[in-house]
């Protein structure tokens, strides 16, 4: 069990990650692997021949420019595309700690569980901050008034929001600030106990202190989660990302340590990329 | 000087409905008024709003002219044995309209909770479940062909199926069935429209924290969404109540001696015809010969129903304003 450190007073400059632990022969099996997939809405071929792992409590980034399929990559990792009308994967499969998740036999609802999510724009519920957080344990079955209450207790302090909200627990969750409100998400997410967190663009709608808090948790957050983030800020990606993997046009360009992609990748679309020349 | 014509031209066409909205609201008021409001404590007729319609029977005795309703008229001949008059009676103009206000509200709180009920069911299908394809197109294409088939139809619809075919009779669910179809629409309409204003993001976060699509939309869905949709039936109470037309074959008697509430068993009360309050304007109005007795029912009946139709808007107007303070997103 992780227990939950204290924000730093001021957030430290923090430049390039250093590089994640070197594999050891004990290495944990990568927690998703993403074999050949091609993605579709409709006609339009939006993912080509995907192939990546992502290893299993680490920050793995997307980056690329819009519509360059990173979204879609994401949604795809806990089934969320199943919602649109006509889009799917047309080809390679998605294993999530080795079960193909597109299996006919796999529980869509159990997948989301273990795959929590956040998304770009915060979506609290129009509810108390306590019963936002509470939603999906009690939507998993859970009543015991006690259980909920040490959760909610454990989550908030793990997205680091308990201290700003201990004592007005059951006002809206619209009340709450723009930051606040994503953290709500994020403590949301992390109630019931996922082991993968799914970010799309977690800080695209927030000021650069509220980015910094957020990014500050995500990188506590890693030692016991797998997290998938998509970002357009290329900073954000090179201070709390262990992996980098850079999109381009539905093609997966590069992958790679993010120390390595941001000092010395291999592709030149990349380097133009990060160095701010397209995109 | 043609810029100026036109303009007036316009602002004239617009006072026009304001004229002739005051001229029914006061030609109502003044007239059911007498009916309804008394000069004397408590100002307001009772016995008009709770009792039955009776007939009255008008005759000259001693010089004097008097109305008397049917009740009174049998006491006045007792107390007078042997007296001889000459009386000439006119049906349902004493008393009062206590059985219509009452058939009224029954006819209202069935076909609402019908058509609320088959409403959201199919509203939930259409916005949340449904994919686009033809049958939906064609869905769609029957909801806005029924919205526009006129109340009449429905109640020549509501006669040969419910009343002949089902075998129903002229019955409270037989009334029920055809309002309730007839408000089909509206509903089903208000319903989606307001399903659809529930953001897309709420649902995501549900589905994506694990719960399945039906514990989304009952718990992260509807609840949203369900003010919007009984303000917007709200104003199909409006039309259930004023309908004339779908209840006349169906459900409506012109006169019914027994209360709703006065039945043997307890199937009887969804097998028996009730009064309604626009069916009785229309019968006192006309199916009786008119003269200057039969004006009291007919104005004080329609500022009751004026009255009660009102509030129910108002109601909703309140509701709508309530909710929409307390859910934003």
């Amino acid at each position: 069990m992780v227990t939950v450190l204290e924000m730093p007073e001021t957030i430290s400059p923090i430049t390039v990650n250093q590089p994640a632990p070197a594999p050891n022969p004990e290495a944990e099996r990568d927690i998703i692997e993403i074999d050949s997939v091609d993605f579709a809405y409709g006609a339009n071929k939006v993912l080509h021949d995907i192939i990546l792992n992502v290893p299993p409590r680490a920050v793995t980034a997307l980056i690329g420019p819009s519509g360059c399929g990173k979204t879609t990559l994401l949604r795809c990792l806990n089934r969320m595309n199943d919602l649109i009308d006509g889009a799917g994967i047309t080809r390679g499969s998605i294993k999530i700690e080795g079960i193909d998740i597109n299996a006919p036999d796999v529980d869509v609802v159990d997948l989301r569980r273990r795959v929590g999510m956040v998304f770009q724009k915060s979506n609290p519920f129009p509810k108390s901050i306590y019963d936002n957080v509470a939603y999906g344990l009690r939507i998993a079955g859970i009543t015991k008034r006690s259980l909920i209450d040490e959760a909610v207790e454990k989550s908030l302090r793990s997205a680091a929001l308990w201290d700003e909200v201990k004592n007005r627990l059951h006002v809206s969750g619209y009340g709450l600030s723009g930051g606040q409100q994503q953290r709500l998400c994020i403590a949301r997410a992390l109630a019931v106990e996922p082991e993968i967190i799914l970010m799309d663009e977690p800080c695209s709608a927030l000021d650069p202190i509220a980015t910094a808090k957020v990014e500050e948790l995500i990188r506590q957050l890693k030692q016991q989660y797998t997290i998938v983030i998509v970002t357009h800020n290329m900073q954000q990606a090179g201070r709390c990302s262990d992996h980098t993997a850079f999109f381009y046009l539905g093609h997966l360009i590069e992958f790679d340590r993010t120390a390595k992609i941001f000092s010395n990748p291999a592709q030149r679309q990349t380097e133009e990329y990060i160095t701010g020349r397209f995109g | 000087m043609f810029e100026r014509a036109v303009f007036w031209l316009f602002r004239l066409a617009t006072y026009f409905i304001l004229a002739a909205a005051t001229y029914i609201f006061l030609d109502i008021g003044i007239k059911g008024g007498r009916t309804v409001f008394t000069s004397t404590a408590p100002f307001i007729n009772v016995p008009f709003l709770t009792e039955p319609p009776q007939t009255l029977y008008v005759f000259d005795f001693e010089g004097k002219k008097m109305t008397l309703s049917d009740r009174e008229f049998r006491r006045w001949k007792t107390e007078h044995p042997g007296t001889e008059v000459e009386a000439t009676s006119i049906a349902y103009s004493a008393g009062g309209i206590w059985p219509c206000i009452v058939g009224t509200a029954l006819l209202v709180i069935g076909s609402m909770v019908l058509a609320l009920g088959i409403g959201i069911s199919s509203a939930i299908y259409l916005s949340e479940y449904s994919r686009n394809g033809p049958l939906i197109r064609l869905v769609r294409i029957a909801i806005l062909n029924l919205a526009g088939v006129p109340s009449i139809v429905f109640g020549l619809f509501g006669f040969g199926l419910f009343v002949i075919f089902f075998g129903w009779n002229v019955s409270l669910i037989a009334g029920w069935f055809t309002l309730g179809l007839m408000v089909l629409p509206a509903i089903i309409t208000a319903s989606e429209e307001s399903l659809r204003a529930v953001p897309q993001g709420l649902r995501e976060g549900s589905l994506a924290l694990g719960a399945s699509k039906w514990q989304t939309i009952r718990k992260n869905v509807l609840p949203y969404a369900l003010p919007g949709i009984l303000t917007s039936s709200i104003l199909g109470i409006a039309r259930v109540a004023g309908e004339t037309a779908p209840i006349m074959f169906t459900a409506a008697y012109a006169m019914k001696d027994e209360m709703p509430w006065q039945v043997q068993r307890f199937t009887d009360f969804f097998f028996q015809g009730v009064m309604a309050l626009p069916y009785h304007i229309y019968v006192v109005s006309s199916k009786i010969p008119q003269n200057e007795y039969t004006e009291r029912v007919q104005y004080g009946g329609a500022f009751v129903f004026l009255f009660l139709v009102m509030l129910i808007a108002l109601t909703s107007i309140v509701l709508r304003e309530r909710s929409r303070s307390r859910l934003s997103w």
